[in-house]
């Protein structure tokens, strides 16, 4: 064996055992949340406006700065609304009064 | 900021998602659990943004705020009934912002760092980015057709039509080797007819499922557009991106799997669609059958006398917005003594975990709702079920007709009750459009009306 180990061998590393956590974290999600748990996936999915602030970066008025801001407004509102809504419902599960 | 300490924020950021989800285990720990997520955004916002050499703050403030006002003022005023189609929505956006981003890394390499020494992308950021924007590309139109159709804006009648299968595989094949020749030489116009070929083929995947398979798709969708962020996270080499579409895409893929498994379906036929709708002409007519037919009064008599109860809701409580009742009812059955529980079968809504929240709402503490296989057992010590807005997920034929379409598809054994009252409107089918069993049990007494009225005028009459 010789070289370095290219980058991208990590990236898949990382995204293999990631898919493991994901399998074991979501099968102990209780029945009852599977709406939270959907609604909370899609807000930290936004996690893509990284990509999108990347490209709205520049100072220059770019094809490419225009999707970035677009794109970044889009995930916005999935990220703001996403958590709200998720907050708004996990509030209003409440245990029996005793 | 040093990449290093970038690298490590962002991996802060995915360890803190990873706690968001693991919170979910517990409806206590799950409100700490959507702050973590919080947090994990906003390191993963700044991050980028503070990393950023840039003079742009002001834009990306402006972008931030609009969207973030948007779905700020949407997460106040849904309802809870809207949610399937407020999660598709939302799925549609991640879909759509995967194709922008992967667009603005194709028309700007330089910028995201995935240019080789000649100034080209990178091989391996090529197929990343062409995986991201088909995914997201599918994800985006797939959502919208399933946004339309929970909304009601289309009919939930599947759309099929000659040769879709086949027109289906015609796109994916050509997709593929465009792919393939992006790949090989990254050009515009190839980026483009594949993104456009992309968005075709979320509609034709989605249109010919049914309404009752749309738990199934909202799930589909929900682990496409995690796979999605993936692969745009492998072209930005962006630990936190990699780690959350993995999480979202398994999270996505289980409930599939659960919501297929909960109507005994394979996930390729709730793929090939159109499933719902054919088969109601063959329903038994409810005209040659005997059927035990109630009032309200008789319901509260039969009611009071019981000593314990379980509840047994359905989308259609939902849509006559009768859980409210539903709750006072239970209130004054527990008031005279009664048990009282409900059951919640995995495809009662029209998502998983649509009915909880919407019990949830209705003030019904989370400890008194048990899942199938925790209460399925209890039925046959119960004296009444009271089935409300759901059908197909309690017909006995699923458990004993084998010549029935949904035999095999596990059920809440109601019929095991000593009594089942069945509030509904008429005897037509449900969903799957088969004919119900259960309404011409001795034991079933059916009570015709409005789910809303009809429980209103039963907690009258206690």
């Amino acid at each position: 064996m010789q070289g370095a180990v290219d980058p991208l061998v990590f990236q898949l590393s990382i995204f293999v055992l990631a898919v493991f956590v994901g399998y074991y974290v979501v099968w102990s999600v209780t029945p009852a949340l599977h709406t939270p748990l959907m609604s909370v996936t899609n807000a930290v999915s936004s996690v893509i406006i990284v990509g999108a602030l990347i490209a709205a970066a520049p100072a220059a008025m770019t094809p490419s700065k225009i999707l970035g801001l677009i794109a970044a407004a889009l995930v916005a509102v999935n990220i703001f609304g996403g958590f709200a809504v998720t907050q708004r419902m996990l509030v209003m599960f409440r245990k029996r009064k005793p | 900021m040093p990449a290093d300490l970038a690298a490590l924020l962002y991996l802060a950021s995915a360890v803190l998602f990873i706690l968001a989800l693991r919170g979910l285990s517990n409806p206590e720990s799950a409100r700490l659990g959507n702050i973590f997520g919080m947090l994990g955004m906003a390191v993963a916002i700044l991050t980028t943004v503070l990393g950023a050499r840039t003079a742009a703050y002001g834009e990306m403030a402006l972008a931030l705020a609009a969207g973030g006002a948007v779905g700020l003022v949407i997460a106040f005023r849904i309802k809870m009934a809207a949610m399937p189609q407020l999660v598709a929505a939302f799925h549609s956006l991640v879909g759509l912002a995967a194709v922008l981003v992967a667009a603005a890394a194709f028309y700007h390499p330089a910028a995201y760092g995935i240019v080789d020494a000649l100034g080209q992308i990178r091989t391996s950021s090529r197929v990343e980015m062409s995986l991201g924007v088909v995914i997201g590309a599918v994800t985006f139109t797939g959502s919208i057709v399933a946004f339309t159709r929970l909304q009601g804006i289309i009919p939930g009648d599947p759309v099929v039509f000659r040769g879709q299968h086949a027109l289906n595989v015609v796109i994916g094949v050509i997709i593929v080797l465009l792919l393939g020749t992006f790949v090989h030489t990254p050009s515009t116009d190839v980026f483009w007819v594949v993104t456009l070929l992309a968005l075709v083929l979320g509609v034709t995947l989605v249109a010919p499922i049914g309404g009752a398979d749309m738990p199934v798709v909202i799930s589909m969708l929900n682990s496409y557009s995690g796979w999605a962020a993936a692969g745009i996270g492998f072209t930005l080499e962006n630990s936190a991106l990699i780690v959350t579409g993995a999480l979202v895409g398994s999270s996505g893929a289980i409930l599939s799997y659960i919501m297929c498994r909960a109507m005994n379906r394979s996930f390729l036929s709730v793929i090939l669609g159109g499933f719902g709708g054919e088969a109601a002409g063959q329903a038994v007519r409810a005209a040659d059958r005997a059927v035990t037919a109630g009032s309200a009064e008789d319901a509260a008599f039969i009611l009071k006398n019981a000593s314990s109860v379980i509840i047994v809701p359905g989308y259609g409580m939902a849509v006559a917005q009768a859980q409210h009742a539903v709750r006072e009812l239970a209130d004054a059955l527990k008031r005279r003594g009664v048990r009282v529980a409900y059951a919640i079968h995995p495809v009662a809504g029209r998502m998983p975990g649509h009915m909880n929240v919407l019990l949830a709402e209705a003030n019904v503490p989370y400890d008194e709702v048990f899942a199938l296989e925790q209460i399925d057992s209890e039925f046959q010590a119960t004296d009444v079920a009271y089935v409300i807005g759901a059908n197909d997920i309690t017909n006995p034929a699923a458990r004993d007709d084998p010549s029935s379409p949904i035999y095999g598809m596990p059920i809440l054994d109601v019929d095991r009750a000593k009594t089942v009252l069945f509030v509904k409107r008429s005897l037509a089918p449900g969903y799957a459009g088969i004919d119900n069993a259960l309404f011409y049990k001795p034991n079933t007494m059916m009570l015709f009306g409005d789910a809303k009225k009809m429980t209103e005028e039963i907690v009258k009459a206690l």
